[in-house]
């Protein structure tokens, strides 16, 4: 084989068994590799029902096929797939930087990982030399304290290191897994299960080459997409990066402040884009292989957090900063910096905090139960104060906010459901949901939780290519279609922030593929692919118990909140009208039945058939309680 | 006679390197047919998000390299400074390895003997791969002379700023 490994590795952390099998040339061709090979693999090494936490949750660590070539941003990537914690489906996530290709050039498409370490240990693989290590004296260790740990006990600077921090440690439910300091596997909790796994890090090194097929072709290829770079497509993350949208989505009423509180933030500029590169950014540095650049490392020039130095994106800036009230960008630079040393999801973390935030106001708890915290919005101490008690799980309100905004407001009780914002267990982003409604509904039905990067829904709003104050025909499709793509973009692990440059879109990815791995590779079947993948993922819910209609839906306060702010989007919220008019369409376009369950006709279509049984004990569930309903 | 104004070596520019190690694809890409920065003859270090640098071999005067070699398996070309290794005589003991200030000696993972920068031409552009292909346009080749002409420019540019903006103040 080309491009890939054609191998998967296995390690059992309970016996210390390792093994490995072949990745054949139909498996690779049907999931490409990424997320896609890794929920197949989910699918195929877990028993139903397992607790997201049991040894037996395998936690599956996969490269794509372009992950060790040159391909731009393709090269560096990797996926961790595993069952949530935080939604008890499916749970995945990608990082670049560094990590990636040295998987890749040990020789594996994938590890699968199962069992539980006696003790705190790491993973070192050492291209076909597999060993499980004693981690203990990295207990509670940072996740780049780690890093140079295990490099300097190793004795190879170039070794790249995966690794979790104490939030991972302590089980938190939205703890991340982090590379290269800052690149974060950071949705959905896979650092919770390394940590029930007592897996501190995976290390790798590897040596062996990786080949493609056509190497001139390959090299034209790469040479057009460094060209692409350069221009348009990836300005924006070249020059303000991704900040920029904070005056773009507060000039729309988009921009979630104070838990939803308000669609608009009042000290946007002082959070903003522009702000942060004319004060804070000092140097723009990129992954491995990369051909353009976006990672804007911030450090504070002075005050109490003087000297701290962060990565800083949209997503992270915003949940820290507008959505706890905060316009403190030095305080929102060290608030990120504390959250990947205890290694937890900038989004999650936001969110939970204002959640909080959002409680203490409302008298739903209190001082005592902070412990002395003035959990207001705005206060940029408390916001790192509590971090900090999240990230080490200490007294009551740490401890609980460390399950995440979900399980928090059941433990809390009372009316705390009303401002948990989270779908199927997973904080929400950061776009106001009330007043960009193809995003409402994308992100209802995205598979992994609340997420703009499963459908990339947010986008025909943003760019007004549709009305985004109402839910209406036509948007299923839409984010069907989009869902394909993405799923794509997360097999292979191309950067997101790349897209803009595959011009001619399904085709100019089928081409790469095939000149990288010399399989052949049609833009329908690549489309097909997608769309397997998909449903592969909405089938590994519905036998989880998350994944029917019921689960596809909006927080409370999306649907209950209208949008106090003065202008064009007052008085706007989802209602669950319309919700559902969008939910019939999304399911009709997918060929799904009004339960949101595939068919088994569709399952055959798109090559699942083995798997068609999972919908149809779906479907007979559904029969029987409507049934039962009836009498 | 060969001046040291006529030899060129791949230099990085630490305020543009970002470490993305685009150069060590190219590189293997180029001289090994395959994607493998440990066969790479230019490596990027990255010892943090601020401090990165790609280093490769400088072609010194009077190289350090070719002195240490017990077996005089390596040889400076004359009109290129370009440092040979005859693959022949040696026997990858390393000694070259620790002599060179640079650590712009590398071991071939297969080959078990040392390699460093041949400064392949591209046809094109008359320069090294790894210049061609670097994003950032960090990588130059240039040489002893024309570096030290860049940082007299960007000395004597400082200074006058410096001495512009403190007359503005007052």
């Amino acid at each position: 084989m080309f491009a890939y490994a054609g191998k998967i590795l296995h390690v059992n952390l309970t016996t210390g068994e390792t093994k490995t099998e072949p990745l054949s040339e139909e498996m690779a061709k049907s999931y490409i590799g990424g997320i896609g090979l890794g929920i197949r693999l989910l699918m195929d090494n877990s028993k139903p029902g397992t607790d997201a936490f049991d040894p037996d949750n395998p936690i599956i660590y996969c490269t794509g096929p372009l992950s060790g070539t040159m391909g731009p941003t393709a090269g560096n990537g990797y996926a961790v797939v595993s069952k949530s914690p935080a939604t008890g489906g499916v749970g995945e996530a990608k990082a670049h930087g560094f990590f990636g290709p040295d998987l890749k050039r040990a020789g594996y498409d994938a590890v699968v990982i199962t069992g539980k370490a006696p003790k705190l240990s790491y993973l070192w693989i050492d291209d076909d030399k597999v060993e499980i290590r004693n981690a203990e004296y990295l207990k509670n260790a940072t996740v780049n304290d780690t890093d140079i740990k295990i490099r300097d006990e190793l004795g190879d600077f170039y070794i790249r290191v995966s690794a979790i921090g104490e939030a991972g440690e302590k089980l938190c439910r939205f703890a991340a897994i982090i590379n290269d300091e800052f690149r974060a596997i950071g949705r959905t909790g896979m650092g919770g299960v390394m940590g029930s796994k007592n897996l501190k890090a995976v290390a790798v090194r590897g040596t062996h080459d990786v080949n493609v097929a056509n190497l001139e072709g390959f090299k034209e290829y790469i040479k057009m997409i460094h060209e692409r770079m350069k221009g348009p497509a990836t300005k924006k993350y070249k020059t303000l990066g991704t900040p920029e949208n904070v005056l773009v989505l507060n000039s729309l009423s988009a921009l979630a402040t104070r838990n939803w509180t308000n669609a608009t933030f009042e000290g946007a500029q002082k959070v903003s884009g522009e702000y942060l590169n004319e004060h804070y950014v000092k140097k723009i540095v990129g992954c491995a292989t990369c051909g353009m650049r976006c990672d804007h490392i911030a450090v504070v020039p002075e005050g109490p957090y003087k000297g701290s130095t962060s990565r800083l994106e949209f997503e992270c800036l915003w949940s820290m900063g507008p959505l706890c009230g905060v316009d403190r960008l030095d305080a929102v630079i060290e608030a990120m910096r504390i959250t990947n040393e205890y290694g937890m999801d900038g989004i999650s973390i936001g969110v939970v905090v204002a959640f909080a935030m959002d409680l203490y106001e409302h008298g739903i708890i209190t001082k005592e139960q902070t412990d002395g915290i003035d959990l207001k919005f705005g206060n940029a101490e408390a916001l790192i104060a509590i971090i900090h008690k999240i990230g080490k799980r200490e007294g009551w309100l740490g401890n609980i906010l460390a399950e995440g905004t979900a399980r928090a407001a059941e433990l809390i009780g009372g009316d705390a459901y009303k401002y948990a914002c989270h779908i199927k267990g997973l904080e929400l982003p950061g776009y106001d949901l009330r007043t960009l409604k193809t995003a409402a509904l994308g992100f209802s039905v995205s598979f992994r939780g609340a997420c703009h990067l499963r459908n990339g829904a947010y986008s025909p709003d943003v760019k007004g290519k549709v009305n985004r104050f109402k839910i209406e025909k036509g948007r299923g499709k839409m984010i069907t279609d989009e869902s394909h793509m993405y799923n794509i973009i997360d097999s292979l692990i191309v950067c997101k922030f790349s897209r803009g440059t595959y011009y001619d879109g399904w085709k100019d990815l089928a081409n790469y593929y095939t000149l990288a791995t010399g399989i052949p590779m049609t833009p329908e079947e690549m489309t097909k692919d997608g769309d397997r993948i998909e449903n592969l993922a909405r089938l590994f819910n519905i036998r989880e118990g998350k994944g029917t209609r019921a689960f596809d839906t909006v927080p409370y306060k999306i649907k209950n909140f209208p949008v106090p702010d003065e202008g064009p989007a007052k008085g706007l919220c989802v209602s669950d009208e319309e919700l559902q008019i969008g939910l019939d369409d999304y399911y009709a376009s997918r060929g799904w039945t009004a339960d949101g369950i595939p068919t088994v006709d569709r399952l055959q279509a798109v090559g699942l058939g083995d798997l068609a049984y999972i919908a149809e004990g779906a479907m007979k569930v559904a029969q029987e309680a409507k049934a039962q309903g009836g009498n | 006679m060969v001046r040291p104004q006529d030899r060129k070596f791949v230099t990085a520019d630490p305020d543009k390197c970002i470490g993305c190690v685009v150069c060590e694809y190219a590189c293997s890409m180029v001289n090994e047919k395959t994607f493998n920065p440990n066969k790479s003859r230019i490596r990027a270090m990255r010892m943090g998000p601020l401090v990165n640098l790609a280093i490769t071999c400088r072609h010194c005067e009077d190289p350090a390299c070719v002195a240490a070699c017990p077996r005089d398996a390596l040889k400076q070309e004359e009109n290129t400074g370009i440092i040979r290794v005859d693959e022949n005589a040696c026997n990858g003991c390393g000694w070259c390895i620790s002599a060179c200030q640079f650590g712009a000696m590398n071991m071939h993972p297969d080959k078990k003997i040392v390699f460093t920068c041949n400064s392949c031409t591209d046809n094109e552009t008359k320069e090294p791969q790894c210049v061609k292909w670097c994003p950032e346009e960090a990588l130059t080749y240039v040489t002893a002379e024309t570096l030290a002409q860049k940082y007299r420019q960007k000395a004597v540019r400082n200074l006058f700023q410096t001495a512009e903006e403190a007359k503005k103040e007052k």
